[in-house]
């Protein structure tokens, strides 16, 4: 496991270590994109998370290009991401004017090998990632027994409402699960929001929300006391450890409470599992690619503009607000997060992939 | 009271924001842009909001916000055009519009029904906005009492309509609202995603089909064929009678029904994951009850028209509410919105539940923004009413080619694919069938948009219940029986018991002579066969499934049952007999100058042409030959009518940047844009 993880980033480095030298190069051999139309193409509605992200950036980038080229986003939603993805594998070159942004419910049906899947992240070409974290919250009653340690929630019934067992909530699910916590999803919800209304109204009572939905709607609930957070999921630092979120820095991550908490264990196939999963769905959420077989000076062209956007005096002012406080990698930077964000070891895709069909009775074939 | 006391100046503020000529000039540009988008069904908002996006980007907030809403809020208002000119049901909120609207243009009417339309719209918007400006303030406690239970049982009341639209053979009504059910079932599951009907070899089955397609299938396509057939006008004797004012002097008349319609439109509206899908049918459910004289209905009535049309728009007023105080979207336009608002400014305004508390004059600045755009809206399409209008006096030859090129790139944007036009034919063929044997379409329409409701809210209603019985019996029954839930259960009890006995006198569809035994009886045992078929797949599923199995088999067997009898009904009865109700046999359809499959064909033309040229090469050999060979042009005239038509195509396709359905040729040469 160890060594499959060294060899993973001694290649994310050498990758690194590539790309630098294009990217000083960049400059002088940027493409000019005068009179194009890059169209960016998400596999999700119009209305989701993915949304938001390819809006925020698209008008960005097209001024950040050489030629200022019109950037639109289009839309090709269904079967949950994998239509578009599969789509994106049958594009060619195409010189920068076509562009994919996937999210982590690409990446997980890809990691568990759905059957719809017939896309190979290995063949396309990162460009920008970024990502997000996570808060896992807890009614009054049962906060009232969390002390840092899942130990006294042992003996509580909990009910959340879960997209599907597939989707982004399976690390939360995993998370409490290996806690020893009793939590029931009711599946078939539409979108994390409608989970919170679900907690509000008392239905459930525990839940999880991506950190702008935690920032945004579950907030005013822990300031008027009928919330209690519980932990975040983390993020990564430079060398790949979960460490706090610094968004959340107050609040314990899963890892410090895991460590807390009777019986469950921070090594071992279930950790190993959950963390690349983790891994996979929020701090290399959402990653933009270029496809297969594309000229490396288009490449460093659109790195260089992602580049540009980054580098803006008012980055990080106007992207906490839209985006999240989170780090946005471009170039080699994205590519080792793609490259942590689809890559997984056989044992851990054997836990899940039984852990699922075990708890929730689901087969992924 | 203190929310009242601050709710004061703040309306105050707002008023001052709207109430500038610069956001006035933006408003209306966005009503425009809103009206021109919405001619195309099932586009509307989401491809108009799209299309603002990339300008939100830092825009004044309030100029934004004048530009957005004012879009959204006239795609329910200008979609009337093709519900009732047509007989196209644009969107979930014309649906029911449909059914009286079009034989009102049938019968020469259309400018009044039209009028009546945009008066009740106008109304019911103004009505919804007044309503929320204090319903906001205390809304919060309100929309979290509907829960699950609660959701269902309103579900259960919209499903309840069947039981007025059913027809003259109200078990006629109970299979066709049973087989819409199970056909929205088809898919990969909500629950634990089993595939029912479908397979992952064919993708395009596994999400499902769309509102959009089987609407346009069931509604449009049935209605359009029909017409052509008879190569007449829309109108019977091609002229227009009653004008635009006596539409407004019918809303007048009907001022009580445009209020309490208004007021279902809001309080529906407010109900989070629910809004849109069941508040026309309950509307329009609540008219017919309340009107004395039922044997218009269907035929155009225009109590038909005001109910629905009231509602909708206080629908919109509604789904503001989760939308703002909870940050969750009523609606795929509702979603953009959303993220449209934190692309604004400083990006200060965040949808959500610290609106009333932060931004209290800018929550009212959009109710009332709604409210004005409806204005604005309203008297455009009045004025513009009896102008178009008039397209209902053009013989429907020359018409129709252009509808069949409106409705198929409808039906291609919601799934981009090329199987959602063969979907369309096929709906349309299911839709034509229903039509012809007289088995209700708005039945069979209510049963669709109401499955996945219902699917979802017994199986996560059913699953909270047995958590809470597992805490203590008492509060798993205070949790399935509460106070809602009791009141609702009343309504739907007594609107069923009423609708039986109406239902007979209500000719949705209007008069169906019978004939002969063996087309019906084919049919019927069609239906039954699919639902054998649905019966037995679900019951492959794995039963740790349960909740992906339950709906698909409890609901075909309950509409297999219905079958039965109807079916030992065909056997003993004579042919003369209303369960054989057959348009085929006598009537407009029998006696008209085309036959079915012939028309059908010109139809299936164009698709078979788009697999192998694409859309836009397709649409031009289409266009052509059908002026040419059908309607009987000269070769100049057809040629000049078929390039307007694709210019047309193109320039609205350029300006909201859609692509066209792609054929063979497409694969094999790169052909520039809108070719390609």
């Amino acid at each position: 496991m160890t060594k499959i993880k060294s060899i993973a980033t001694a290649l994310a480095a050498g990758t690194i270590a590539m790309s630098m030298g294009f990217a000083a190069h960049a400059d002088s051999h940027a493409v000019d994109m005068s009179g194009k139309t890059v169209t960016w193409t998400i596999p999700f509605s119009e209305t989701g998370g993915s949304a938001k992200w390819a809006n925020f950036f698209a008008p960005l980038l097209s001024e950040a290009l050489p030629g200022e080229p019109t950037v639109v986003v289009k839309f090709m939603p269904g079967a949950g991401s994998t239509k578009g993805a599969n789509w994106f594998q049958t594009q060619k070159d195409g010189g920068g004017e076509i562009m994919f942004g996937t999210s982590g419910s690409t990446q997980f049906p890809y990691l568990l090998g759905d059957p719809r899947v017939r896309y190979e992240y290995k063949d396309w070409v990162p460009v920008m990632a970024s990502g997000t974290g996570g808060v896992a919250y807890l009614n009054k009653e049962d906060g009232a027994k969390f002390d840092g340690s899942a130990n006294g929630l042992k003996d509580s019934k909990f009910i959340y409402g879960a997209q599907g067992a597939t989707s982004l909530d399976l690390v939360a699910l995993l998370a409490w699960e290996m806690l020893g916590m009793d939590v029931e999803p009711v599946f078939g919800i539409k979108g994390r929001g409608d989970g919170r209304l679900m907690f509000e109204r008392g239905e459930a009572n525990i839940d999880y929300q991506t950190s702008s939905g935690y920032l945004g709607g579950s907030m005013p609930m822990v300031e008027a006391g009928d919330a209690v957070p519980m932990m975040s999921w983390g993020a990564l630092d430079d060398d790949g450890n979960i460490v706090r979120d610094p968004t959340f820095p107050d609040m314990p991550t899963f890892k410090e409470v895991c460590e807390a908490t009777d019986g469950c264990e921070t090594s071992g196939a279930a950790w190993e599992a959950w963390k690349a999963f983790f891994v996979a769905g929020f701090p290399s959420q959402k990653i933009a690619f270029l496809p297969a077989g594309i000229d490396q000076s288009v490449v460093d062209t659109v790195v260089a503009g992602f580049e540009a956007v980054r580098s803006r005096s008012d980055f990080a002012e106007i992207s906490s607000k839209r985006v999240g406080k989170y780090p946005m990698f471009v170039g080699a930077g994205a590519a080792k997060a793609a490259e942590e964000a689809t890559t997984i070891s056989a044992e851990a895709k054997g836990f899940v992939v039984n852990w699922l069909s075990e708890a929730y009775g689901v087969e992924l074939k | 009271m203190d929310a009242f006391m601050q709710a004061v100046p703040a309306l105050g503020d707002a008023f001052g924001l709207i109430l500038q000529p610069v956001v006035l000039g933006y408003l209306i540009l966005g009503v425009v842009m809103g009206l021109c988008v919405g001619v195309f069904p099932g586009l509307g908002g989401i491809a108009g909001l799209s299309l603002l996006l990339p300008f939100m980007f830092g825009m004044e907030p309030i100029f934004g916000l004048a530009l957005m809403i004012g879009m959204v809020a006239v795609v329910p208002t200008s979609d009337t055009f093709a519900s009732v000119l047509m007989g196209i049901p644009g969107s979930s909120a014309s649906q029911a519009t449909v059914l009286d609207g079009f034989p009102m243009a049938k019968k020469g009417e259309a400018a009044r029904a039209l009028s009546a339309a945009f008066s009740s719209s106008l109304f019911g918007g103004l009505m919804g906005a007044a309503f929320l400006t204090v319903f906001i303030l205390i809304a919060r406690p309100i929309v979290l009492s509907f829960g699950l239970p609660e959701m269902l049982m309103m579900t259960i009341l919209g499903l309840s309509m069947v039981a007025i639209l059913a027809g003259r053979v109200a078990i006629k009504g109970v299979a066709a609202a049973g087989l819409g059910l199970v056909v929205g079932t088809i898919g990969a599951a909500d629950s634990g995603g089993s595939l029912r009907m479908s397979s992952y070899d064919i993708p395009y089955i596994v999400d499902g089909f769309k509102l959009v397609i089987v609407g346009l299938g069931i509604f449009a396509i049935p209605e359009i064929v029909s017409l052509l057939r008879q190569d007449r006008a829309i109108s019977k004797n091609a002229e227009l009678g009653a004008g635009w004012a006596d539409g407004v002097k019918d809303w007048w008349a009907n001022k009580w029904l445009s209020l309490r319609c208004s007021v279902i439109g809001v309080v529906v509206g407010v109900i989070p994951g629910l809004g849109g899908s069941v508040v026309d049918w309950i509307a329009y459910g609540h008219t017919v009850q309340s009107t004395k004289d039922k044997s218009q209905f269907g035929q155009g009535e225009v109590r038909g028209v005001i109910g629905p049309e009231s509602s909708n728009n206080a629908k919109e007023g509604g789904g503001l509410v989760p939308t703002l105080l909870f940050g969750i979207p009523g609606s795929g336009s509702m979603a953009i919105f959303i993220g449209a608002v934190a692309l604004l400014g400083s990006g200060t305004i965040e949808v959500g539940p610290g609106m009333l508390k932060d931004n209290l004059d800018m929550t009212y600045a959009i109710v009332w923004l709604l409210a004005l755009a409806n204005v604005v809206g309203t008297v455009l399409c009045i004025a513009a009413s009896g102008g178009i209008a008039k397209l209902t006096t053009i013989r429907f030859t020359l018409l129709a080619p252009f509808l069949f090129m409106l409705i198929s790139f409808a039906a291609f944007q919601s799934g981009q694919n090329f199987a959602d036009l063969v979907a369309l034919f096929g709906f349309g063929l299911i839709g034509i069938m229903l039509r012809r044997f007289d088995w209700s379409r708005p039945a069979f329409l209510i049963g669709f948009v109401l499955s996945n409701p219902v699917e979802k809210f017994t199986n996560q209603a059913f699953q909270i219940a047995s958590f809470r019985f597992r805490d203590s019996t008492q509060a798993g029954f205070e949790y399935i029986f509460s106070p809602i839930v009791i009141v609702l259960l009343v309504i739907t009890v007594v609107s069923v018991f009423l609708g039986i006995r109406q239902a007979k006198s209500i000719l949705a569809e209007g008069d169906v002579k019978s004939g002969s035994k063996r087309a019906p009886m084919i049919f019927l045992l069609a239906v039954m066969a699919y639902l054998v078929a649905t019966y037995w797949n679900a019951s492959l599923i794995n039963d740790r499934l349960m909740g992906d199995k339950i709906i698909p088999m409890t609901v075909s067997a309950v509409a297999l049952a219905g079958c039965l009898v109807l079916l030992v009904q065909m056997i003993r009865r004579p042919e003369t007999d209303i369960v054989f109700a057959d348009r085929e046999v006598a009537g407009e359809d029998a006696e008209a100058a085309h036959g079915l499959w012939p028309t059908l064909a010109w139809f299936a033309g164009l698709l078979g042409l788009t697999a192998l040229f694409g859309f836009i090469i397709a649409l031009g050999i289409f266009l052509v030959s059908f002026l040419r060979q059908r309607a009987g042009l000269t070769w100049v005239h057809a040629a000049i009518y078929a390039a307007a038509g694709i210019v047309f195509m193109c320039f609205m396709a350029w300006s909201l940047n859609r692509d066209f359905p792609p054929g063979l040729l497409q694969d094999y040469a790169d052909l520039p844009w809108p070719l390609k």
